[in-house]
């Protein structure tokens, strides 16, 4: 930013014991120049019209509307695909949380002293999270075949780069001062890592593991949409069929779900924090 | 000397029979969860698609991912980023009435509790549910998927915000009062030096998150990235999404690092 400060003159005052003061020249102009340009861009690539949006939002209200109210019979063909998806988060999450500790171990550069293993890890982390949870589920659904596993496969992956990575982070936080102290007295690495590092960071690691399962349980709910089983594929079909009625009903039957799963999953966080 | 070690260790609880229930109830949980690994069927021919992925990635389409035209990987990263910023943008001008109205220091109780429900019902619809309802109203393409992601941003950018209006310190306001400060002074001087940083840092977080959002939203018809890759994929051309992959690959790493940096110059100057 030295550039905008040589363009702009610092306003310098004289205070009264004679000291020199400056204040740089504000930046507000500069960042409402750049967030316009921004603005203009979007707008100019996207087609965004406020016109169309304000002459066409009955469209949106209208389908809302024949949502309700919902059909509440409907819920007996709902609820075995919703408990199919919570399955399909439930264990996703499980092993992807399981698998995340040995390669956050990996990554972390206090425990694991080797800069080439940590950024391999690191690397194979970040890859895996770049992917979209729906593109790798398609991706499994073609490896895989249609169905739950191609699902709970999506899951797992998204579950493991997530939690690995936030582990991996606050590993390297910890107090080494007890693991050093076992380490001296002539234990082992793990032994030491099992004693003095895991009771540090296993509070963290289960909250961030249930964190992912309640985001899960909400985003496999659209995994259907590409053939991957769980509550989405109805959905879709619902949607493509119009019984809008229906659609109304799996929404709310999701959201029921996500109630109670959040719920008791903050109070179980918070309990653990 | 070791007694009194004995006589410590012997006062730890013992978390034996907490740690047996947990594992007991997770196993039961899992068991129970086992059904969704029935659908799995794997071919041959699974493995060969696998192969094909990686190989495409390895050998991506060139003239795909250099081109500058319409279909070109950048320009299909504009339309992204372009997407998920206005997306962010719009969801912010929404969320910040909503998030003043839902907080328990501005508005009283019962008021609370009617908008925080509203805010986790439109916060329980996917997104890809929003992106066909808007495809209604905007016709297919990257207008759809900004409104998407406008409503979708909602629910986050307003959790946050709340959390951030109730640390609201009330003495600042309180002093400019004695002051004699007009209402003008009191938010421009009192309320914006409080909120503006972690507002903002909220909203770039938020455009990183809908960036990976708006990967997706092709799915629907509501443009960026996705549609493409879709396409490529159920024709089975590797090598374009092999391009893609690359593409998005690097979007989301670079804007993550950005938004990282971005976010930590702003938090702590």
């Amino acid at each position: 930013m030295s550039w905008y400060d040589k363009l702009f003159e610092a306003e310098s005052f004289t205070l009264e014991n004679g000291k020199q003061v400056s204040q740089k020249f504000t930046r507000v102009p500069l960042i409402i120049f750049l967030l316009l340009v921004g603005i203009v861009v979007s707008v100019w690539v996207t087609g965004f019209s406020v016109v169309t949006l304000f002459t066409n939002f009955v469209g949106f209200w209208k389908i809302l509307a024949s949502m309700f109210p919902p059909k509440l019979p409907y819920f007996m063909q709902v609820w075995r695909p919703l408990l199919m998806t919570i399955q399909m988060s439930f264990f996703g999450s499980f092993f992807g949380a399981l698998v995340a500790l040995p390669f956050a171990i990996l990554a972390a550069s206090n425990i694991t002293n080797n800069r080439l293993i940590n950024l391999v890890v690191r690397f194979i982390l970040t890859v895996v999270r770049t992917i979209p949870t729906l593109v790798s589920a398609l991706i499994a659904t073609y490896i895989f075949g249609l169905g739950t596993f191609a699902g709970t496969v999506a899951i797992f992956l998204f579950s493991f780069s997530f939690v690995g990575k936030q582990l991996f982070e606050y590993m390297e936080t910890v107090d080494m001062g007890a693991f050093e102290a076992l380490t001296a007295t002539g234990a082992n690495t793990s032994r030491a890592f099992v004693t003095t590092i895991l009771p540090q960071v296993l509070p963290t690691y289960l909250s961030t593991a249930l964190f992912a399962f309640e985001g899960n349980v909400r985003y496999a709910a659209i995994l259907g949409y590409v053939g991957a089983g769980g509550i989405g594929m109805i959905l879709n079909e619902k949607i493509g069929w119009r019984e809008f009625q229906s659609v109304g009903m799996i929404l709310l039957s999701i959201f029921i779900a996500v109630v109670i799963i959040e719920t008791v999953s903050q109070q179980l966080r918070k309990y653990l924090s | 000397m070791s007694q009194k070690l004995e006589a410590v260790l012997s006062k730890e609880p013992r978390r034996g029979l907490q740690y047996g229930v947990t594992i007991i109830i997770l196993l039961i949980l899992l068991a129970s969860s086992a059904p969704v690994l029935s659908g799995a069927h794997i071919t041959s021919k699974g493995f060969e698609i696998g192969w094909n992925i990686l190989s495409g990635i390895f050998t991506p389409d060139t003239s795909l991912l250099f081109g500058l035209g319409d279909s070109g990987v950048a320009y299909l990263i504009l339309q992204t980023i372009a997407i998920a910023f206005l997306g962010t943008l719009v969801g912010a001008i929404i969320a910040v009435p909503l998030s003043f109205i839902s907080a328990t220091n501005i508005v009283p109780k019962p008021v609370v509790i009617v908008t925080r429900v509203i805010i986790m019902a439109i916060r329980t619809v996917p997104s890809l549910v929003y992106g066909l309802m808007f495809i209604r109203v905007t016709g297919p393409g990257p207008f759809a998927g900004v409104m998407t992601l406008a409503i979708v941003s909602i629910g986050m950018i307003s959790k946050l915000f709340i959390e951030t209006i109730e640390d609201l310190d009330s003495g600042i306001l309180e002093s400019l009062d004695a002051f004699g400060s007009t209402l003008f002074q009191k938010i421009r001087y009192g309320i914006l030096p409080q909120l503006g940083s972690d507002f903002i840092s909220i909203l770039v977080y938020r455009f990183d998150m809908n960036l990976r959002e708006a990967t997706i939203l092709g799915l629907v018809g509501a443009g960026g990235i996705g549609a493409p890759m879709i396409f490529a994929l159920n024709a089975y051309h590797w090598h374009q999404v092999g391009a893609i992959l690359i593409g998005l690959f690097i979007l989301v790493f670079v804007v993550e690092i950005l938004s990282d940096k971005l976010r930590q110059k702003i938090l702590h100057g």
